[in-house]
């Protein structure tokens, strides 16, 4: 079990205890809210699960490096910004996904990118977006969160 | 028959992984049981943190009063109504395209430009319970610095959309 399992549960029990004495209405109502998202997370996480460990034993850890590692350069910065940008994966999904991207030998910089034009650029939802904001404000916006995303990805992998 | 497909439709792949790998080990397929120690790995990971994040965003959920924060909404300007859209974003759960229809109750009650694309970009990526998992998996240091470096950016985002944007009838349609 990893720490910040130990911290999570330690949290939840503590938070658990000060809402039951408060006010137990409310810490069971917490709880059902707090099952009812877990509920409808659980079958897409598993299958994300699934994926991830099919294709990591699939692809070598060398094959990631190379292409998504350190030394990727350009290359990794641009794969990583357009896939983030044209696929719609849930944001929750996708933490698995990086992390195991991580553990194979991808840089912070190419999946700080990523997740950050996963969740912030949307190629797919555009035609929506354009519906509520226009055409030149919902493709302004995204292209300044890609161009934001690629200096985020950037400054985090110099920081870390 | 099309209703048991419907009914079973979702659990397609989960079924489809469970058969591989009592396949796998009864034929003794090496690749088959490689694959199910790293998915077991996994599956412990999540095992151990998921229900108890969802412990804690349940009351989260219950305790902060969101509706008193909206109360705010536009009112405030300046550094004031920058952290109440913020804060407001930071407690939302869902994708972004979820966030479109409260940019526009947003635009409806006077918040300005700025605040709006601040709005959108603290929900895509500082929701706490997103921050929670990213912190569980990616640890605080990563999750710490991607938040830290996001957010001047989104209010920069913000302030050049605001002055792009300016005498230029700026609106939000309400798509029903």
């Amino acid at each position: 079990m990893s720490t910040s399992s130990i911290v999570y549960i330690i949290v939840s029990v503590a938070l658990l205890l000060i809402s039951f004495f408060f006010n137990r209405q409310k810490t069971w109502l917490g709880l059902k809210k707090g099952w009812t998202m877990f509920r409808n997370i659980l079958v897409p996480f598993l299958n994300i699960l699934i994926m991830v460990s099919v294709i990591l034993y699939l692809v070598p850890p060398s094959i990631i490096s190379q292409y998504l590692g350190p030394d990727s350069g350009v290359y990794g910065l641009t794969v990583a910004a357009v896939i983030g940008s044209v696929t719609l994966i849930p944001a929750f999904i996708s933490y698995p996904i990086a992390a195991g991207l991580i553990g194979q030998g991808a840089s912070y910089t190419v999946v700080a990118t990523f997740m950050t034009t996963l969740m912030m650029v949307g190629v797919v939802t555009l035609p929506l977006e354009i519906r509520f904001f226009g055409k030149r404000v919902a493709i302004m916006r995204n292209t300044l969160n890609f161009i934001a995303a690629i200096i985020i990805g950037l400054v985090v992998g110099l920081a870390l | 028959m099309r209703k048991f497909i419907k009914i079973f439709q979702p659990y397609l792949w989960l079924l489809l992984f469970v058969i591989f790998l009592i396949i796998s080990f009864v034929s003794g397929f090496e690749p088959g049981k490689d694959i199910s120690a790293g998915f077991k790995n996994s599956l412990v990971e999540m095992v151990t943190f998921i229900p108890a994040l969802f412990i804690i965003v349940g009351l989260f959920d219950v305790w902060v009063p969101k509706e008193k924060i909206q109360k705010h909404i536009g009112q405030e300007s300046g550094i004031k109504g920058i952290a109440i859209v913020v804060l407001l974003a930071m407690l939302q759960a869902g994708p972004l395209y979820g966030a479109f229809p409260v940019a526009y109750m947003l635009w409806k009650k006077g918040a300005s430009i700025k605040n709006i694309f601040i709005y959108l970009g603290a929900f895509s990526s500082l929701k706490i319970p997103m921050l929670g998992i990213e912190i569980a998996y990616l640890g605080v240091q990563f999750t710490l610095a991607r938040t830290l470096v996001s957010l001047p950016l989104f209010i920069a985002i913000g302030y050049l959309m605001e002055w792009w944007l300016k005498g230029k009838n700026f609106r939000i349609n309400e798509i029903r």
